[in-house]
């Protein structure tokens, strides 16, 4: 699966313009952290709704940027239920420290 | 018609979803400010005018359907045009913002293209809206367009205890004949006017328009604390008005004006009568009659106001009134129990 789909980071730019979403990606810098701390702490506190709402956050700017990897792993939080370990957001964290990559080289480039 | 320049407020508790829309609606030529939860929207609301609502659902303090609740619990905001932007899936979900009251469902991340459509096709909904109800405002009183407006439009009644008045202008064939038929209908709109204030002030409905005399109840469509009580009062304040207008009247060497004035209290039954195409608010029964009568009688008794005996009770010795005994009315059984009501000296 693609990390970042080309075409939907391109649509965004032209719709939006390219310097307004070098800032819309520093927002999501700024504001994925600590939702996928929320993911932890809700895990670990057993709160399936908080749980499930952080998901469809990061889910949502995910599919914005066209993070399509990262979107589907969050929509699989989403969906899934609370997890018995933090095995899931390991997995997503990853996903999400590449789109990050990604991410950082496509709007400066 | 694309709208230009319309009011719009964007609530999402998500910083990246309120940015980005709050951009491309920028873009398409708004005015768009951001709430960050239902709360702070709702506020936002009640203080500025807004033109439509893009609202997420889930949201921290008050989520989106708590939003739309309050929305169509309030009179002034009921009206306002809603777009719920969410990527909640599942139908249950939409039908739900749907049965809310949303105009539309947008799934996130939102389409720029769809958005501009669906914005621009609300807008221009409202704008229909607003001229809508200006026109039934201009051709019924508030009080029936309210109603109209919160019931929707059906033919049928319900039975409803209400206080009905009748009011007329005596000897206005003589006033016609002695002046111009311009001066003629100067005098019943000021007339009308100053007759229309009096009683809306109180809560009453002038339902009817009949020539130099109007119909008016109080106590339906809408609820009024005190019907007997709101109509004699509105019934005073008119005879004070009529003073008033006879001195200006008799300042410009012009006749006095004198009305009479017929209250009745009891059940009527109250609905939309008509076609479809034409309908108008009104009363009928027992109590429409008897108060039609006793106005009829005021020219006998030669007094401004009479009321029957359940307004009277009703009235608790607050107001002076006069028992005038006993009167027959055509059409009603037993004789009816006039009273006067006292007119200020």
């Amino acid at each position: 699966m693609n990390i970042i789909d080309h075409s939907v980071f391109a649509e965004l730019q032209a719709t939006a313009g390219a310097d307004f979403v070098v800032e819309l990606v520093q927002t999501f810098f700024e504001e994925a952290p600590p939702m996928i701390a929320e993911l932890r702490a809700a895990q670990a506190a057993g709160a399936a709704e908080r749980f499930r709402r952080a998901a469809h956050s990061l889910k949502t700017n995910a599919n914005t940027f066209g993070a399509t990897a990262l979107g589907a792993k969050a929509r699989e939080l989403e969906l899934g239920g609370l997890p018995p370990d933090a095995s899931g957001i390991d997995a997503l964290q990853a996903q999400y420290d590449t789109a990050v990559a990604a991410l950082k080289a496509l709007s400066h480039g | 018609m694309a709208e230009r320049g319309a009011r719009l407020l964007v609530a999402d508790d998500n910083k990246v979803n309120r940015l980005l829309l709050g951009r491309t609606l920028t873009l398409q030529g708004h005015q768009v400010q951001s709430a960050e939860n239902g709360r702070v929207a709702l506020e936002m609301l009640r203080g500025a005018a807004f033109d439509l609502l893009l609202l997420d659902m889930e949201m921290p303090e008050m989520d989106g359907f708590q939003v739309m609740e309050q929305l169509a619990a309030d009179k002034t905001l009921r009206d306002l045009p809603v777009i719920v932007t969410s990527s909640l899936e599942g139908v249950a979900h939409v039908v739900r913002c749907i049965e809310l009251g949303a105009d539309d469902f947008l799934h996130k991340p939102v389409n720029p293209v769809l958005l501009k459509a669906r914005v621009d096709s609300s807008l221009e909904k409202k704008r229909l809206r607003d001229q809508q109800k200006a026109l039934v405002q201009r051709f019924a009183t508030s009080a029936v367009a309210d109603d109209l407006q919160q019931s929707g439009f059906a033919l049928g009644g319900k039975r409803v205890q209400a206080t009905v008045m009748f009011c007329d202008i005596r000897g206005f064939t003589a006033i016609v004949e002695s002046q111009g038929p311009e001066e003629t209908i100067e005098l019943l709109n000021t007339w009308y006017t100053l007759m229309f204030e009096a009683i809306t002030a109180q809560g009453g409905v002038v339902n009817q328009m009949i020539g130099d005399g109007l119909m008016a109840i109080f106590g339906a469509p809408l609820p009024v604390a005190e019907p007997p009580m709101a109509a004699v009062r509105a019934a005073l304040e008119m005879m004070e008005m009529i003073e008033l207008l006879n001195a200006e009247r008799a300042a410009e060497g012009k006749a006095a004006l004198a009305i009479g004035v017929g209250i009745a209290t009891g059940d009527v039954f109250a609905g939309y009568t008509g076609t479809q195409e034409r309908a108008t608010y009104t009363c009928v029964g027992d109590t429409v009659n008897l108060a039609a009568r006793l106005e009829a009688h005021t020219k006998v008794a030669g007094r401004g106001i009479l009321v029957d005996d359940a307004t009277q009770a009703a009235l608790h010795a607050r107001v002076a009134t006069e028992p005038l005994g006993a009167v027959p009315f055509k059409g009603k059984a037993v004789p009816t129990e006039v009273f006067a009501v006292s007119l200020p000296a």
